[in-house]
């Protein structure tokens, strides 16, 4: 039971990492349906750049996290300008592949700069543990579990209670009756790929005391967050989290209880079967239109 | 310029428009029969593999430029095939057996990945080819009794007609320019036919195909299954090439590269897959040439410019560190898929194309011609 507790807590976590992935994704995803593969990439972006002011600049912690996810805010905006703008409104199929290309830019220029060895920051996270009784708990982990609870109030508030954040909800339902209400669309899809490159970056910097970062860790991650995305609904906020949530301790149990080699094909196979049986997922509002 | 008549409908759907094309065809076919006897052996071993690629490029010119169906598992299908050609060799089958069966059964496996493919569109499809790629691969380590798992599997030299034939001998060479032109003449003959119009129908708008009667869950099943089918031949080459399999080679970087073939080409026609891929495969040796090259020319070029001799050094060693830097493949990669994209969206075939129309139009040529539309309202959301 211990273990089982153990492993959901860690599940958790893992989960919440996918789904703070998944919501950037989502996000850019609601507002120009654009489906960002490199959203991973980000993430293991914001990592390193909270390496650089953290271990290379030797700021404190709670400022190079700061700076990180201002410098990551500003290359998603950087991104959106040159990559994005430029192809919106050309074929779906066209605009990712372009996404899967920053991906393979952003990872081989991260590896040039800071070097393929595995890179660590101290965070007051870091060798920390929490015990209940028995069951004693890491603090790393813990710490992504609140953020993430903390980015969500965050975000929902902003999204539900400003007026920008109402600004780009009427993007995101229709883009052209959105710039005919006056809504500057433009900078709103900015702003919009700035928020998702920053709550990359805090992904970024709350997973590097539990995996280390490394130019290769966004692939994965970012790949297995289109799981969560699917599971949440594609396009639903809480969707991509719950999604991410439910997708990460499906992936710890399987590592944990099953044979070698499900853990990393589980959420794989989960999406497969969402996607046949109900590819509406759990918080989908997908219109159908009839042929 | 010259102006084809047509008068009737067979003319219009011949696979050579006028003699001269006939003619240049025949040329290309010519100058790649003498090519083993002229070009190094480096250069004969990078051609098979632009033909295999090319195989590849095809296959997904089908699916993807053709009938408008994502997929990012083509590396699955060559896996596939390349696994049973180089298994069925093992039990002691002959080349013409396992090479049709490593085509029919990677076209059956295509079958089943439409069928789901039905129901899903755009980003949901990509997701899901994306899914099967790693469950396949993950497949390839685990099934160990076939694969022989994570260690690798041997592929023992290709024996046709009683006659070895080595992975770098010209007869393989040969071998693979007849898999290729054969496909090549076969995926025409199909496009010019119902199926690969409904093909094009289909891509072109789901609703208007339906209405016009045509069956678009049979034909994206059709569509799929075909493409996987060359693409399973193109691993049964793929396997005899490389002699050595193991999982690592098939991930989704290889499909990545796929796809790359036809962004680059560019989706108007199956010239897009042959012109994709000898830029896949050219760039390596390309770059292998820089490596060695843009140093000197950077440090002759500020010599020139009177800078003196440390600086030159200096600036020689910058350059020399930059380029041979582990990632700079990547990056050249990640910068190619961007630019075409961006700058190109008919790739090096559409660029072709324009140069043409514009000498044969000279003064009237209008850039609008190729003016894609872009669509804000569409919404993947509500189709």
């Amino acid at each position: 039971m211990l273990d089982f507790i153990q492993q959901l807590v860690s599940g958790v976590a893992l989960g919440c990492v996918y789904g703070l992935i998944a919501l950037g994704v989502v996000l850019i995803y609601k507002t120009t349906e654009v489906v960002n593969f490199a959203q991973g990439d980000l993430m293991m972006l914001g990592g390193f750049f909270a390496y650089t002011f953290i271990g290379i600049l030797g700021l404190n912690y709670w400022l190079g996290f700061a700076l990180a996810v201002a410098a990551m805010a500003l290359v998603g905006m950087l991104v959106e300008r040159l990559l994005v703008r430029p192809i919106l409104g050309f074929p779906q199929f066209a605009i990712v592949m372009a996404t899967i290309g920053l991906g393979f830019f952003l990872r081989s220029i991260a590896g040039m700069i800071w070097g393929t060895d595995d890179l660590k920051i101290d965070t007051p996270f870091s060798n920390g543990v929490v015990k209940f009784g028995d069951l004693v708990l890491a603090d790393d982990k813990l710490s992504v579990i609140v953020a993430t609870l903390i980015l969500c109030l965050v975000l929902y508030l902003f999204f539900n209670k400003t007026r920008l954040g109402t600004a780009m909800r009427g993007t995101s339902e229709n883009m052209l009756a959105a710039y005919y209400m006056g809504i500057p669309v433009k900078r709103v899809v900015s702003l919009v790929w700035a928020i998702s490159a920053m709550v990359a970056a805090c992904a970024g910097v709350l997973l590097a005391p539990i995996t280390f970062i490394h130019s290769n860790v966004g692939l994965a991650l970012g790949l297995a967050s289109f799981p969560a995305a699917v599971l949440g609904g594609f396009g639903s906020i809480p969707g991509a989290v719950v999604g991410g949530i439910i997708i990460g301790v499906l992936q710890t149990l399987a590592g944990f209880y099953m044979a070698e080699g499900w853990k990393s094909v589980f959420p794989y196979i989960i999406l497969l079967g969402v996607l046949l049986l109900k590819p509406e997922g759990l918080f989908g509002a997908l219109g159908r239109k009839k042929v | 310029m010259r102006f084809v008549f047509k008068t009737n409908y067979d003319q219009d759907i011949r696979l050579f428009q006028h003699a001269g094309q006939m003619w240049t065809y025949l040329a290309l076919f010519a100058v790649l029969l003498v090519a083993p006897a002229v070009v190094s052996s480096y250069m004969l071993s990078q051609l098979v593999f632009v033909f295999i690629y090319a195989l590849v490029g095809v296959s997904l010119m089908i699916l993807v430029g053709f009938t408008g169906q994502a997929s990012l598992g083509h590396a699955a299908f060559l896996a596939i095939g390349a696994y049973t050609a180089a298994f069925m060799q093992a039990h002691g089958y002959t080349f013409a057996t396992y090479f049709l069966l490593a085509g029919v059964l990677t076209g059956i496996v295509g079958l089943l990945v439409g069928f789901p493919a039905l129901r899903l569109h755009g980003i949901y499809l990509l997701i899901a080819t994306i899914s099967f790629s790693f469950i396949i691969e993950e497949l390839l380590a685990r099934w160990e009794s076939v694969t022989n798992g994570n260690e690798g599997m041997r592929v023992k030299t290709l024996e046709l007609f009683g006659m070895e034939i080595g992975r770098n001998s010209d007869y393989f060479y040969y071998l693979c320019l007849g898999v290729l032109t054969v496909t090549i003449i076969v995926t025409l003959n199909i496009m010019r036919s119902p199926t690969g119009r409904a093909f094009i129908a289909v891509r072109d708008s789901e609703t208007a195909a339906r209405s016009m009667g045509v069956d678009i869950a049979a034909t994206k099943v059709r569509a799929f299954g075909l493409s996987a089918a060359i693409t399973g031949f193109a691993g049964a080459l793929f396997a005899h090439k490389m002699t050595f399999l193991s999982p690592e080679m098939f991930t989704l970087q290889l499909s990545i590269e796929f796809i790359m073939v036809i962004i680059i080409g560019g989706s108007l026609g199956l010239h897009g897959a042959i012109l994709g891929a000898i830029f896949i495969i050219m760039i390596d040796p390309l770059l292998t040439l820089l490596k060695d090259d843009v140093p000197l020319l950077i440090g002759s070029l500020a010599q020139a410019f009177g800078a003196g001799s440390e600086r030159v050094k200096a600036l020689e060693d910058g350059t020399q560190a930059l380029t041979s830097t582990a990632g700079l493949k990547g990056v050249i990669y990640g910068l190619i898929i961007m630019l075409f994209i961006l700058f190109e969206p008919f790739g090096l075939y559409g660029r072709w194309l324009k140069i043409k129309l514009f000498f044969q139009m000279f003064p009237l040529y209008k850039k609008s011609t190729f003016k894609r539309q872009k669509v804000y309202v569409k919404s993947e959301r509500n189709r």
